[in-house]
């Protein structure tokens, strides 16, 4: 499936709820069931430190893969920690680089990604962006 | 007490509170970040910029003097507010942050030197921490630290044992933002008075909940922003002994604080215009003062006690969820209640509650060594104002347990 792909599906999947007390209890069962971070990798180095709640992310690159796994101290966020891994993990740089993301507004948590907010979700956007574009670098002079 | 209006006529004077959030009514538990503003407040402002704008004190014609008397009056007002000894004892700044960096800045110049100490509480806001912290590092100076127990009470014990000959200034709050207690400032005054030290009053959490009495308290200065009690953005009050300010150098130089300038000399004004360089924010002082009357005309004391009424319902329906844990039980408290649902993280609950239209504020509240001091990275406040409604706290109530259910 390509990224748009799993876009439109997480689109659809939402599109079943009938309110905001859904989608929430829905984010929050989508963060339950992140697998489990490894501990050894919630370091500094790893973490995205928003004012609200705290991201941790961490990829690995390996033939021309690139797997992502994330945490979050906030359920909420680790729910939509879970819906970004699940578009943006085993991609290739290139595909991360060009992606366009869409499906965040259409299921109406926009508000969660706004600066703001401060939660990490942003910053971890662009940290996924950032290790691919540095993927994408390290294959072209390789 | 009684209120002089009904909470009918109160809300209707507040006209966002019949906002809807998220479709909702909106209810407003986020008084301690910003209170809302009376349409005695709104239509003043309003009013100014009509019929009564230029700038004050630099003109000799009609609109000046009329502008002019308007702030000199909104001055007297906050005067007799705080019930300061005179009018030059009211500067007005940008509001409390700005009041303690002019101090940290000023008196610092004037008597702060290398191993001096200054001394502080472990409960204070940003604000009336990290001042202090520029004006040590500049100076070589040390800060410490009051510490205070696990139900939010300073530990007076331990301040008076702080006290030290090289102790030059003492800077507590008068309430707590995140815990409510109500410090016990007069005789942490005293004490230090005992001493000869002065002390600053952070007064940002405690002027909108009550009397405050700056001649009573006998504190040396008394900081307070005039968004938290009801009135406008950008304006705040520095009281000061007049005594001690007139010993101070002023901290901003311009227009208005001087009374003569040459290139070699320039000589400062007088009280308080020392302290107001610039075009000052007249317009919000006016506002402000507008703010004070509203309140001194619905009562102070039955403001106190309505509030005082709200928060334990609060305190009552919160303690009742099991797992809750309520952060600041001292026996004086204004109304404001922090807290943790279990586990829960704060801002899960945020999220939750926002979407049910109700604002509370979630997250370290300016304040990360109380939380460090807790062992935790946030929690959630809500801060009651008298034109919350008993059925405001029950829907908060019923929203937190909801909560509680949605993360079970
Ligand atoms: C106790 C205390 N001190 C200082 C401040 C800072 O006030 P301002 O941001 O209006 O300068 C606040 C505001 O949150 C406060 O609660």
């Amino acid at each position: 499936m390509t990224i748009n792909e799993i876009q439109d599906q997480i689109i659809e999947e939402f599109a079943q709820f009938g309110d905001w007390m859904e989608r929430y209890e829905y984010l929050i069962d989508l963060g339950r069931s992140l697998p489990p971070f490894d501990e050894r990798h919630k370091t500094p180095e790893y973490l995205i430190e928003g004012c609200q709640s705290k991201v941790w992310l961490f990829p690995s690159f390996e033939n021309g893969i690139i797997t992502f796994s994330a945490e979050s101290d906030a359920l909420i966020t680790r729910g939509i920690v879970a819906l970004l891994v699940r578009v943006f993990s085993g991609r290739t740089p290139a595909e991360i680089v060009d992606a366009n993301i869409y499906f965040i507004e259409k299921i109406g948590l926009r508000e969660n990604l706004s600066p703001t907010r401060s939660n990490g979700l942003l910053a971890m956007m662009k940290q996924m962006r950032l290790y691919a574009l540095a993927y994408k670098s390290k294959q072209e002079h390789s | 007490m009684k209120l002089a209006k009904s909470i009918e006529e109160i809300r209707s004077d507040f006209p966002i509170l019949s906002t809807k959030a998220h479709g909702k009514p909106l209810i407003y538990l986020d008084n301690g970040a910003t209170t809302q503003k009376p349409l005695q407040v709104i239509n003043m402002m309003e009013e100014l910029y009509r019929t009564a704008n230029a700038n004050v004190h630099r003109g000799v014609h009609y609109l000046s003097d009329l502008v002019s008397d308007r702030y000199e009056a909104a001055r007297e007002t906050v005067r007799a507010f705080i019930n300061a000894r005179s009018r030059e004892e009211i500067i007005f700044t940008a509001g409390t942050t700005a009041s303690i960096n002019a101090v940290a800045f000023s008196f610092g110049e004037r008597f702060v030197g290398e191993g001096d100490e200054i001394v502080i509480s472990g409960m204070e806001h940003h604000a009336n921490i990290v001042p202090w912290q520029m004006l040590c590092e500049r100076k070589k100076a040390k800060l410490k630290i009051i510490p205070f127990s696990d139900e939010g009470v300073l530990d007076l014990e331990a301040y008076r044992n702080l006290l030290s000959e090289r102790t030059r200034i003492v800077a507590v709050t008068h309430v707590s933002n995140v815990l409510g207690t109500i410090n016990p400032v007069k005789e942490i005054v005293a004490e230090a008075h005992r001493h000869g030290i002065p002390v600053l009053i952070d007064g940002a959490q405690g002027i909108q909940h009550g009397l405050v009495d700056v001649t009573d308290l006998d504190c040396d200065f008394y900081v307070f922003s005039g968004h938290k009690v009801y009135g406008p953005n950008g304006i705040g009050v520095l009281y000061g002994k007049a005594d001690l300010l007139n010993e101070l150098p002023p901290y901003q130089g311009g227009g208005d604080m001087v009374a003569n300038v040459t290139f070699e000399k320039t000589t400062y004004s007088v009280l308080p215009f020392k302290f107001e360089a610039g075009t000052t924010n007249f317009t919000g002082a006016i506002g402000l003062a507008a703010a004070l009357d509203y309140l001194s005309t619905l009562g102070r004391e039955a403001v106190a006690e309505r509030e005082q009424a709200l928060l334990a319902t609060a305190t009552a329906g919160l303690s009742a969820i099991e797992g809750l844990r309520i952060y600041g039980t001292a026996p004086h408290k204004v109304s404001v209640i922090s807290f943790l649902p279990g586990v829960i993280h704060q801002y899960d609950a945020g999220m939750i509650l926002d979407k049910m239209g109700i604002a509370v504020r979630t997250g370290t509240h300016c304040a990360q060594p109380l939380m460090e001091r807790f062992g935790i990275s946030g929690n959630i406040r809500a801060s009651i104002a008298f034109y919350n409604t008993e059925a405001e706290i029950e829907a908060l109530v019923r929203g937190v347990r909801k909560v509680t259910e949605m993360f079970a």
